[in-house]
């Protein structure tokens, strides 16, 4: 599938985005955070416009942006039309969250339930994203269980690296942020380790011996002749191919930006003897080279995906 | 409206493709084009349609696939693709809008490109890639069975088929109605064996393949050699005695 | 709730339905043309008409691009610049057309010849082939000489008609059908409907072609043959029904020469020719009557065996001995020729015994009475219901002719020529064998018409067209010993002799609808060199004049010197004349006119229009009157309905005589065009029962074509398996004779005329060294685009807009060639670089591409890096018009017999090589774009009648 830029960013960052909404939402419940003016105001913002920032991406993929409310109308079929209402109607008890926290200081009562509500919708809404993908039956790696705990776990994780570096910036920090993190990280790790194993293994159900029904001769089914010489909308859009190798290059940088670096530089501050500002640092450090590696991480989830449709076009799956 | 008709209609049209007589020239891709470019989904644009990277947007594209072995045992297959107007199709359930329906009445899938805000899901939902994105009109457009021909009451009855249909030189495409059991299409499942192209989606396709039949030979044959053709001083024994009359 | 959006169901298709008849090919179906707010809104097939039957390919669905194309020409062009570099500027058509008198004024006053006029896919070869004698130069000639003239030449020298044109298979009750060579070309919806019924009533079909596409590909079975050895593959069938008495004797004494006597006596001048009787008659021996007879006698018994001593005491034998003797022979076994087929021995037994299976088991007989030539009443038709078809495949290569030949033998043998279920023609023929109009130019002179039509049929060494001392008279050599029976001309040699100027140079070249200088022509890139090389002595070019005229900014365009643009074929009328190539079925005659359905918005003429035009200024006879003034002031619609071949014929044959109610002969009838648009401009009578079939001894046939003008009289027609005209050519080799061939060429006419089919090496793979060349490479024309190639057409070149070379799996990993690598093409002409892809469904020893894909970069207004250009490739380049050095002189790359050329006998080697920048080879300066002349635009949104709409 084609690894088109605002789809990546869509996804990406509303899932930091909702990750952090909900972490804080549960943090302040907890009492972790406090209900202060300034770190609510900026994490807020972080996590509000990571959300807005990717929403606003996707409707740039669009033909028609301008038509985007009709997108709301269809959500007793659509996970595209669920996700669209679920993330606007989360806005509601966020705002009221957020003007609870940042101007009224208070996330307690009304304010409690407000964030409550946040952070079960902000999960709900990443669920809908990745059931976006996970229900398309025709792309078998992204049609499978381990992609929405995968895009749930993945959004919380980098949310919880950008909470890491809040705390740490209002000095709020919390090991239990730290621990969560380092929990969420590794979760990641095994669940996307897994997925590429999955996908890697898992034999594709449709090959163009069924696409065409032309298995039923014996033998392989070759494409001798594509409809049309030079590349159609199709083969733009589905047919994207990355080469083995420089897939698993890129594999490895997810292994080592997105989970093996923040692990161990958020590992890295537990240790008694780091200094604060270090620990700062390093917590920034592995925010930035977790977006990077998600970003990567995003980027292969597309280009590794294969379309049935373009079995008619000799690809295998 | 993107859910799947509750109640169907009495119809369930589509098309019987036969695999066996179609020799791949086209005319159903490119009459389909000039019927549809100034149809229903109007028009059926063409990008770059006199540079290089010309693309545009086909309601149906013809394949050749080799097939059932090596050498003379592989077959070459023509092999042409529009929507299969399915039964349950993941592309209208996915759409956001409203703007893919399928009709009740005849189970024909079809947007309304008044809705479609082009975020092109349908199309990664249709396992066949059935669906055709116009990138200059922004909105997803696909095969509508030729809807404002078949139904069209100012064209003569005769016409009232696809273009895809009408026009197919070798008569390799059939239109008709599957539910009606003596329609041609039904008999032409039936009889020829008609399949499902990956039917493991289980979106139930509505359009049929017929698959290429085995080629005829007569194992073994020979002709008996007529001994004794000619005698000793080279004369052809076997016209010798012929009386022919002219 | 859920609603569906209201949908208008019956919206407005047309505002207007026009009828006319299509030109995306050669084919000629009839259309309805719908119109939208003056657009072109839909082309769909007639459904009352006799060729398409409603149906339509895929290029004639394209017509609304190819009519919109922004390739087309504006305005007529003249040189400014260098040739070849499509420098012009835009003239009024006066300038052009007083240039055009001025040149050919010149010329018919002192040397006719030294007009050269050639027309490329021509469909009013009637008028233009008239002109030309009006005009008085011999050096007239469509495209046919390259294109099928060995299918033409050796149906009408054997059985009277011919594959396509001139007869079809009988789709409808054939049960075998046998293909040979056919990918796409000609007969492009019949075929493609035809063998749709085959299928549909469980026959067999059998394609024996080297590649496995298009028609090959619903084939029950696939005959993957090595090129140019479909010949030996015919005889050895041949060879197994002969050996087995498989063969229909009783249509063999009836309705063929083959009980003809032949005089066997060696070493004289009548040696091989027919036994005759003090009146000419052919002699039988009747066993009836036990004595030599008249052998045209019914009730005869000719002997089809034996010796039989003539009057003069000299002996004679019966021509089928002569034919049995020499396939019967063990070298035309399937063992002997499997190796050189490649294909199996067993196959090839089998295949022969499910012809005779077919033809003698699955009988057909029709209720049907009728009566023979001799006036016999038959109640019941007999059918064999074997089928066949040829084309391109076998056409063209050196042994074409004599392949094709066999192919009407074998089809003859089994009794299955004009009978239900077999191959049957379409009237006008069966024609007499051959027919009779002979090649005119054996005199010409100033300011005088020729004689007759430049091309026609020889009978003998007597017919040819040779100067005193032998030289050629015509530019082409058609009609002397390079290529004797050449009844297409040979358009593929005119550059190349014109610009040698052997025989001698010419004056101006005026071609129509031929891209010479592409993909039109054999070794395109020496061509395009002659095209612009300049004769030192003078400083001109060496082709002095060349004069175009086509309807788009083709390759060609660049070297002319003078463009008369021509109109789309939707703003035009034509005539689809019986006179010229006809679009009959084989239950009865049809013609069909061309009106046009929109008003050119260019300033563009028919080019027939202007050619009657050019006629009346250059003062020639049946252009101007008596006074001077033009006899068709109406231009090509004038001409098409009062112009009158031979009193009462005309280009029309429907709604003739003052009150349109004659067909076929009748005076002109002022109001046959809209009598024509009245009928779906096409005109069609059915044949009664009684006439469809046997129609070279039917009597109620013969009669009907006699009063049509089709024959001049009414006799049975026999056709002619052994070949006395082919006999007569042998002889001069042989040393007969007054007019002799040159001595190196004796050999080689002596072989190549031989009175029954004979199978040799094609020339080019007996030339060259085939451990350096070991490959035959080939085009096939593809269904989306033959004859299309015109125009580049938005959406067919999305279907096609770049060739590969295909080649057999095994081949290209014997090769170390994987798909998609880039490869070197070398052949004894040249060398190209392409890109390669592999296949199953070809034969081994075959490499091959589409045709005619590649374009030059910067022509047909694409942009100049379109995939046609960078990507795509030619054929051509490889393909030398002279046969390899060796011998005294280079002569003609082309069939011995009629001068087709041998596209596909050409010899190559295959090499992986580097990518590169992946670009084909060779690539040629860019050309520029006309003056007035927009680019295409990036973006096409079509929809008639649908204003902007997004």
């Amino acid at each position: 599938m084609h690894p088109a830029f605002s789809v990546i960013f869509f996804t990406t960052a509303s899932g930091a985005g909702y990750g952090l909404l909900a972490l804080l939402a549960i943090f302040t419940l907890s009492g972790l955070l406090p209900a202060t003016t300034w770190l609510g105001f900026v994490a807020m913002a972080i996590s509000l416009g990571l959300i807005g920032a990717g929403l606003l991406s996707s409707m740039l993929h669009l033909g028609h942006p301008e038509r985007f409310l009709r997108a709301l109308t269809q959500w007793r079929s659509s996970w595209l039309a669920r996700e669209g209402v679920l993330a606007i109607a989360t806005f509601v008890p966020t705002g009221l969250f957020g003007i609870g926290w940042v101007f009224l200081n208070s996330t307690s009562g009304m304010f409690a339930w407000m964030a409550a509500l946040s952070a079960v919708m902000a999960a709900v809404t990443v669920f809908f994203t990745s059931m976006i993908y996970a229900s398309l039956k025709p792309i078998r790696q992204w049609h499978n269980g381990f992609v929405p705990p995968a895009y749930i776990v993945l959004g919380t994780m980098t949310g919880a690296l950008l909470l890491v570096f809040l705390a740490r910036l209002f000095g709020v920090y919390s090991p239990v942020f730290g621990i969560l993190g380092i929990a969420l990280l590794m979760t990641g790790w095994v669940l996307k380790t897994a997925y590429w194993r999955h996908i890697d293994t898992a034999p594709a159900r449709s090959t163009l011996g069924t696409a065409t029904g032309l298995g039923r001769l014996g033998g392989d089914v070759r494409l001798l002749e594509m409809p049309h010489t030079e590349e159609n909308f199709l083969m733009r859009e589905m047919g994207y191919q990355i080469a083995r190798k420089h897939a698993s290059k890129l594999r490895f940088l997810v292994h080592l930006l997105l989970f093996a670096a923040p692990l161990a530089l958020t590992t890295l501050t537990f240790w008694s003897a780091v200094p604060p500002l270090a620990a700062g640092a390093a917590s920034f450090g592995a925010v930035v080279l977790a977006g990077l590696g998600v970003a990567t991480e995003r980027w292969l989830f597309f280009a590794e995906a294969t379309h049935t449709s373009m079995l008619y076009y000799g690809r295998t799956m | 409206m993107t859910s799947l008709p509750s109640a169907r209609g009495p119809k369930r049209l589509g098309l019987v493709i036969d695999l066996d007589t179609c020799v791949g020239c086209h005319a159903c891709a490119t009459n389909c084009k000039e019927w549809n470019t100034s149809g229903h989904s109007a028009p059926l644009t063409d990008l770059n349609a006199y540079q290089a990277e010309q693309r545009g947007v086909w309601f149906n594209r013809v394949f050749t696939f080799e097939a059932g072995g090596q050498g003379e045992n592989a077959r070459t297959v023509h092999f042409p693709k529009n929507c299969l107007h399915c039964e349950f199709p993941d592309c209208v359930t996915v759409c956001p809008t409203g703007a893919s329906y399928k009709r009740a009445e005849d189970g024909i899938v079809l947007v309304d490109a008044d809705k479609c805000i082009g975020c092109k899901l349908c199309s990664w939902a249709c396992s066949y890639g059935a669906r055709e994105y116009d990138e200059d009109a922004g909105v997803m457009k696909k095969c509508t069975l030729c809807i404002d021909k078949i139904y069209n009451e100012k064209l003569p009855e005769a016409d009232r088929v696809p273009a895809c249909v009408a026009t197919c030189p070798a008569k390799a495409r059939h239109f008709g109605d599957f539910n009606d059991p003596e329609s041609k299409v039904s008999r032409l499942t039936r009889e020829r064996g008609g399949y499902d192209l990956m039917p493991e989606t289980g979106y139930q396709p509505t359009s049929k393949y017929l698959p290429p039949r085995p080629g005829k030979r007569t194992a073994g044959a020979s002709l008996p050699r007529e001994e004794g053709g000619r005698d000793s001083a080279g004369k052809f024994l076997r016209w010798v005695d012929a009386v022919l009359s002219r | 709730m859920r609603h569906e959006p209201a949908i208008d169901l019956s919206p407005d298709v047309h505002d207007e339905v026009k009828y006319t008849t299509c030109y995306m090919c050669a084919c000629r179906c009839g259309i309805k043309v719908h119109l939208k707010d003056g657009m072109v809104r839909y082309i769909e097939g007639n459904p009352n008409h006799p060729i398409n039957k409603g149906v339509l390919c895929g290029k004639g669905s394209s017509g609304i691009m190819q009519h919109y194309s922004p390739a087309r020409l504006k305005k007529p062009l003249k040189r400014v610049g260098p040739r070849g570099e499509a420098k012009f500027e835009e003239i009024e058509w006066e300038e052009a057309l007083q240039i055009a008198t001025k040149w050919l004024g010149n010329i018919r006053a002192t040397d006719p010849r030294k007009l050269a006029f050639f027309t490329g896919r021509d469909q009013s070869q009637s008028l233009t082939g008239w002109w030309a004698t009006q005009y008085g130069t011999p050096n007239f000639a469509a495209h046919g000489g390259f294109c099928s003239v060995n299918m033409a030449a050796a149906g009408l020298y054997t059985i009277g008609g011919s594959f396509w044109e001139f007869g079809e298979p009988d789709w409808d009750r054939a049960r075998y059908f046998m293909i040979f060579g056919v990918a796409e070309d000609h007969d492009s919806n019949p075929i493609k409907t035809g063998m749709g019924k085959l299928k549909a009533n469980g026959a067999k079909i059998v394609s024996v072609n080297p590649i496995r596409t298009g028609y090959s590909a619903i084939a029950d079975e696939w005959v993957g043959i090595r090129p140019g050895t479909d010949g030996l593959f015919v005889m050895a069938l041949i060879h197994e029904l002969l050996h087995a008495d498989k063969i229909d004797t009783d249509y063999l004494v009836r309705y063929t020469n083959l009980g003809w006597l032949v005089i066997d006596a060696p070493g004289t001048a009548e040696h091989g020719l027919f036994a005759r009787d003090k009146e000419g008659n052919p002699l039988s021996y009747d066993k009836a009557g036990k004595k030599l007879a008249d052998a045209r006698l019914p009730d005869i018994a000719p002997a089809l065996v034996g010796r039989y001593k003539l009057a003069d005491r000299r002996v004679a034998v019966p021509a089928f001995q002569l034919l049995a003797e020499r396939y019967m022979d063990e070298r035309y076994s399937p063992d002997a020729v499997a190796a050189t087929c490649g294909i199996d021995a067993g196959d090839i037994r089998r295949l022969a015994a499910e012809l005779a299976h077919a033809a003698f088991q699955e009988t057909i007989e029709l209720d049907v009475e009728w009566t023979d030539w001799a006036g016999r009443k038959h109640d019941k038709i007999i059918g064999r219901p074997v089928a066949m078809h040829a084309m391109r495949g076998i056409s063209a290569h050196t042994n074409g002719f004599h392949t094709c030949r066999a192919i009407h033998t074998l089809q003859v043998l089994l009794g299955s020529v004009e009978c239900p279920g077999g191959f049957r023609f379409k009237p006008p023929f069966p024609k007499p064998i051959p027919p009779a109009q002979k090649p005119a130019g054996k005199t010409y002179a100033p300011n005088t018409p020729l004689g007759g039509a430049p091309l026609g049929f020889v009978n003998g060494p007597e017919d040819l067209l040779l100067e005193e001392d032998g030289t050629p008279v015509r530019i082409d050599k058609a009609f002397s010993w390079d290529a004797p029976i050449s009844a297409h001309g040979l358009m593929h040699m005119v550059i190349t002799n014109a610009w040698k100027g052997d025989p001698y140079p010419i004056d101006t070249l005026f071609m129509y609808m031929a891209n010479m200088s592409w993909n039109s022509t054999m070794n395109t890139k020496g061509v395009m060199e002659m095209l612009t090389d300049i004769d030192h002595e003078t400083g001109a070019y060496k082709i002095p004049h060349i004069i175009y005229s086509d309807a788009y900014f083709s390759e060609m365009v660049a070297y002319a010197d003078l463009i008369l643009p021509d109109t789309t074929y939707l703003e035009r009328w034509d005539c689809i004349s019986l006179l010229d190539r006809p679009i009959c079925e084989a239950d009865g005659p049809a013609d069909a006119i061309r009106q046009p359905v929109v008003e050119p918005d260019r300033d563009v003429r028919a080019f027939q229009t202007v050619l009657i035009d050019l006629g009346a200024r250059l003062g020639l006879p049946g252009m101007t009157n008596e006074d001077g003034t033009a006899k068709y002031p109406g231009g090509y619609p004038d001409y098409i309905a009062n112009h009158e071949r031979a009193p009462g014929i005309g280009p029309l044959a429907g709604w003739r005589g003052k009150d349109g109610t004659e067909q076929g002969r009748g005076a002109p009838n002022p109001d046959q065009l809209q009598a024509y648009i009245e009928h779906e401009c096409f005109w069609h009578h059915e044949l009664k029962p009684s006439e469809r079939f046997y129609k070279f001894a039917n009597r109620d046939y013969l009669d009907f074509a006699q009063r049509m003008g089709f024959i001049g009289h009414a006799e049975q027609i026999v056709l002619q398996i052994y070949s006395e005209p082919l006999q007569k050519f042998k002889l001069a080799a042989e040393g007969h004779g007054d007019i002799q061939p040159p001595d190196d060429m004796r050999e080689r006419i002596r072989t190549a005329f031989d009175p029954l089919p004979v199978w040799y090496k094609p020339y080019e793979e007996e030339m060259v060294d085939t451990t350096e060349f070991p490959l035959h490479a080939l085009t096939q024309r593809p269904m989306i685009m033959y004859h299309s190639w015109g125009s580049q057409n938005a959406w067919l070149r999305q279907i096609l807009g770049r060739n590969k070379l295909y080649i057999s799996t095994v081949k290209a990993a014997e090769l170390g060639i994987a798909d998609g690598d880039w490869v070197r093409v070398t052949s004894h002409n040249g060398s190209i670089k392409v890109q390669a892809k592999t296949m199953e469904g070809v034969n081994p020893d075959t490499v091959w591409t589409w045709n005619a894909i590649g374009k030059r970069s910067g022509s047909w207004n694409l942009a100049p890096d379109a995939p046609e250009a960078k990507k795509g490739f030619l054929l051509n380049h490889l393909i030398s018009e002279l046969l390899p050095p060796g011998g005294k002189r280079r002569i003609t790359n082309s069939d011995p017999v009629t001068g087709q050329a041998a596209w596909f006998d050409l010899m190559v080697r295959v090499e992986k090589c580097e990518a590169g920048d992946e670009v084909s080879e060779p690539q040629f300066p860019e050309i520029g774009r006309l003056p007035g002349m927009e680019p295409g635009p990036d973006i096409v949104r079509f929809n008639a009648g649908g204003g902007k709409k997004k």
